[in-house]
């Protein structure tokens, strides 16, 4: 396949891919002072509406998405994005509606949003969901100011340290550090569950916040989570639930009922709508009794039949310009009522079969770091390989000539050469298949002939790309 | 049970588990303790069909008031353009929506070719070196470049324009109080902020100015004289804008901004209740480094063809955890897709168009209502598509005459601002008609 040409490449001077109404009031001339007029027009493309669609088109056949073919991405569930949540996110009387009309003509919206709150209450099993934050990292940040003014509120002004198991996710302690606070790493053991010893020995009277994935980005139940909740809240600290790995516990175990005071959804993750490319998602964030009076304004209350926008009376603020990505919530809603309670458990159930299936299949031909049932993701390494000089991201670059999507790779950071299967529930076992055959005649390939693997992919759009030189020499934007 | 979009038949479930080993799917969930477990089913409601689900989300939508259905001059950082048909049958590729940050760049040559693109049109916009690819929205982007200006100056005081968004300068509180900058506020007289005035509120203490132009008002700053203050203190300029004044307004870099941000919504987005929108985010070569977020840069395969890969990752959290530029990761990848449609489809010609158009309408809107008697205008300063007007009878009164005409008229002052109390900002873009604002003007009218 052919380089799709640059946008500034295509078209001619004076094409157009819009025609406007014409101006329908009388032209005015001076309405701007000359200080402030621009000197030279942005140089926008000149496109017919044909070259605009066809570049699209040409682009997107150079991409691949859920919807092209199998995308088991360890850590980020991508699972089918239902098609009706697409058609109703964009009902007219959801998606024409400005953020700052009047409460009483937007009912709709704020009932919308009060219900999926509570249903993601019930799942997460805590009192109340702010559904501002517009990505799982986001719902860090507003997860972690709101234990921080927590704290501050109670006179507790030395609660400035975050506990980040080394296994965590790189926006655990990124976040800690963009509320102003300090990201306190401990080692997790081989497995990756908590070492306790560890834990006892950094927790005191400056720990805000113990960050924990549950399961562990290992894909692992942290059987320990109970004696881990006691240890933190008899130091005095509160416990954060990243709920990246939400996807294997829906209807099973709630974070709530597992001891965590605040839990973050992705809900482009566990709730079906679809990642976008890197966004728009949503992660709202569900929180303890305790931690009501500080979430982020304004809030969505139902006061008789009506609903309202009420502040809350310790607010931490406002996170997002207007409340969050309410497309995004539509879509989640639309799904959890789609599914239902028992839904939502056989999703869950059939996560954690696809996984476990995964990775019995993959034991042979690849190293199994961990002898356990997994949850919804499995990992496995290229440790079997590495004698003929192949590492996980030949594998990775060896499955797209395949046509599938890899694995996620080299992470989590504890386990050597990783790679992170997460199938999803919506895959058939005869995806599964495919793949596990995939994988295992990569296997056989690396016995047999190592080169293919190691010069792979050999049937993409382009070859091995130089990242080196893309950060040594940046190249940002067009230059004519 | 059976679910569309569960694919697993009995007999499916019941080979994987007897090649697991296992004799029923719990027996896989043993890790977690027993006490802990839900029992039964979770209280929710469900599960509905397809053909249900949508009427039910139709029953919702009905009761909103919709702009399809009303005129709307409500704008204050929403605004109603007309989305190009193109834009939502680009997004309705699931090749692109269906897929993931691009982790793996040889099969994602399709979307980083299109941010890239968008990076592009950005910094033709602002007149800026480098843009990134996505933030979350036009109030978390200011936030995150005013993080960003501080450290680059290593100052802690930051100082910010009364006339900026509201809301902005309260998602920049929450973001900045727990690294405990400080933000002072610099009031406006006649809906702007002379130089002079700015100048008296700035020392070398101050790391950052935050300004706004077109401002919360519509009004339009006089950016190159408020630059010069500002570099005379060694402060960096962030400039918040709507990008798309920038068919009319100099690009900021032109007259020295360091930082350029807004909300790209206007650009090809619904209004979606407030979301999903995008922040823009653009600055100097200079500060390149220190940006927050993903940055596509173009590079060559091992065959010495073009192509693209996410760059500069040295600055983020999965590389650098608590030393990251920022927490930031994926954040709204589709809409700047969006925005890129929307550019590329309206082009050189037609952006200034409609920009062009919004400035027409929005004056031609100002003078009659002010020749009519309907409102008078409070500031006399240029304006681009919004202004404010002083009504005769109380903003709530006024706006729920003209619902009756099927308008949504402007913004409440008064809730923002106490001395504007009894004003509206009133917003007119290029998809009102002639028709639609002698609406408003006679409605207007009739409440004086």
């Amino acid at each position: 396949m052919k380089n799709q040409p640059l946008l500034f490449e295509l078209g001619k001077s004076g094409r157009r891919a819009l025609d406007l109404p014409a101006l329908d009031v009388p032209v005015q001339k001076g309405l701007l002072p000359a200080t402030v007029i621009r000197s030279e027009e942005a140089a926008l493309p000149e496109l017919s509406q044909l070259e605009v669609m066809r570049h699209y088109t040409q682009l997107s056949n150079r991409n691949f998405g859920v919807d092209t073919g199998f995308y088991p991405l360890g850590s980020c569930t991508m699972k089918y994005n239902p098609k009706i949540n697409e058609d109703i996110a964009k009902i007219p009387g959801l998606s024409a509606v400005h953020p700052l009309q009047n409460a009483k003509l937007v009912q709709g919206s704020l009932r919308l949003i009060y219900e999926v709150e509570q249903a993601l209450s019930e799942i997460a099993g805590m009192a109340g969901t702010t559904m501002q934050p517009v990505a799982g990292a986001h719902g860090e940040l507003t997860g972690l100011k709101l234990i921080r003014a927590y704290h501050r509120d109670r006179g507790d002004l030395a609660r400035t340290k975050v506990i980040v198991p080394d296994s965590a996710h790189g926006t655990n302690p990124a976040s800690a550090t963009m509320c102003g606070m300090e990201a306190i790493e401990i080692k997790s053991e081989a497995d990756g569950s908590i070492d306790l010893a560890a834990l006892r020995a950094v927790v005191g009277p400056d720990t805000a916040a113990l960050m924990l994935t549950n399961p562990s980005t290992l894909g692992l139940f942290e059987t320990q989570i109970k004696e881990i909740a006691e240890i933190v809240h008899d130091a005095g600290g509160l416990l954060y639930y990243d709920g990246a790995n939400a996807n294997a516990i829906m209807g099973i175990v709630r974070p709530g009922d597992m001891g965590f005071d605040v839990v973050h959804f992705n809900l482009h993750k566990t709730f079906s709508t679809p990642h976008g490319g890197g966004g728009p998602g949503a992660g709202p964030i569900g929180v303890r009794e305790i931690l009501l009076p500080f979430l982020p304004e304004p809030r969505v209350i139902k006061n008789g039949e009506n609903f309202e926008w009420a502040v809350p009376t310790k607010s931490i603020g406002k996170v997002h310009g207007f409340y969050g990505n309410f497309g995004i919530f539509t879509r989640a809603y639309a799904y959890i009522l789609s599914m239902g309670a028992a839904g939502l458990r056989q999703a869950s159930e059939d996560a954690v079969l696809n996984a476990n299936y995964c990775k019995k299949m993959l034991e042979e031909a690849y190293d199994s770091p961990f002898d356990r049932y997994c949850m919804h993701e499995c990992i496995v390494t290229s440790k079997k390989q590495k004698a003929q000089g192949i590492h996980t991201l030949d594998i990775a670059k060896r499955l797209l000539d395949y046509g599938y999507h890899p694995p996620t790779i080299y992470f989590p950071l504890i386990v050597e050469e990783a790679m992170m299967i997460e199938p999803t529930e919506t895959e058939s076992k005869e995806t599964l298949d495919g793949f596990i055959e995939a994988m295992k005649s990569i296997a056989q390939e690396a016995e047999e002939n190592p080169e293919v693997i190691i010069s792979a992919p050999h049937h993409t759009v382009v070859s091995r790309l130089d990242e080196t030189l893309a950060a040594r020499k940046p190249v940002v934007k067009w230059e004519a | 049970m059976t679910h569309s979009y569960l694919p697993h038949t009995v007999e499916d479930r019941k080979e994987m588990l007897a090649a697991i080993g296992v004799t029923e799917a719990m027996d896989l969930f043993c890790d977690i303790p027993e006490e802990m477990r839900v029992e039964g089913l979770l209280n929710l409601p469900g599960p509905l069909s397809e053909a249900e689900l949508a009427q039910y989300f139709k029953t919702l939508a009905a009761a909103n008031v919709n702009l399809e259905e009303y005129a709307c001059f409500l704008g204050a950082g929403a605004y109603d353009h007309y989305v190009p048909s193109t834009v939502d049958h680009v997004l309705r590729r699931s090749e692109f929506y269906t897929a993931y940050t691009q982790y793996q760049p040889e099969i994602s040559q399709g979307y980083l070719q299109a941010l890239w693109e968008y990076q592009s049109m950005i910094c033709e916009l602002t007149g800026m070196a480098v843009a990134n690819a996505s933030m979350y929205d036009g109030a978390t982007a200011l936030a995150e470049a005013a993080i960003m200006a501080a450290q680059a100056t290593k100052r802690t005081e930051i100082v910010t324009l009364r006339s900026v968004h509201p809301h902005y300068r309260e998602v920049l509180s929450t973001y900045v109080k727990d690294f405990g900058y400080s933000v002072k506020e610099v009031n406006f007289v006649d809906g702007v902020t002379a130089p002079s005035v700015l100048e008296e509120a700035l020392d070398k203490k101050v790391g950052a100015v935050i300004i706004q132009t077109p401002n919360f008002f519509g009004c339009v700053e006089e950016l190159a004289a408020l630059i010069k203050v500002i570099h005379a203190v060694g402060a960096l300029v962030i400039v918040v804008t709507d990008p798309m004044a920038l068919g009319v307004l100099e690009a900021p870099g032109k007259v020295g901004a360091d930082i350029v941000v807004g909300e790209g919504q206007p650009l090809g987005l619904a209004l979606n209740f407030g979301g999903p929108y995008i922040g823009f985010l653009a600055t100097t070569a200079k500060l390149m480094r220190k940006l927050p977020g993903r940055i596509v840069g173009q590079t060559v395969d091992s065959n010495g063809k073009r192509g693209f890969v996410l760059t500069l990752q040295a600055r983020e959290q999965h590389i650098r955890r608590e030393k990251a530029t920022s927490n930031i990761c994926s954040n709204e990848a589709l809409c700047a897709l969006a925005v890129a449609v929307y550019l590329a489809t309206l082009g050189k010609k037609g952006f200034k168009e409609v920009a062009e158009q919004c400035l027409q309408k929005a004056h031609y809107a100002a003078e009659r209502i002010t020749n009519t008697g309907g409102g008078s205008k409070v500031f006399q300063a240029p304006f681009f598509k919004e202004f404010v007007i002083k009504v005769p009878q109380p903003v709530a009164t006024v706006n729920d005459y003209l619902l009756k005409q099927k308008i949504i008229g402007g913004l409440d002052l008064g809730e923002y601002y106490p001395e504007l109390a009894g004003s509206m900002l009133v917003c007119v873009t290029e998809k009102r008609t002639k028709a639609q604002i002698d609406a408003l003007v006679a409605g207007l009218e009739a409440c004086k």
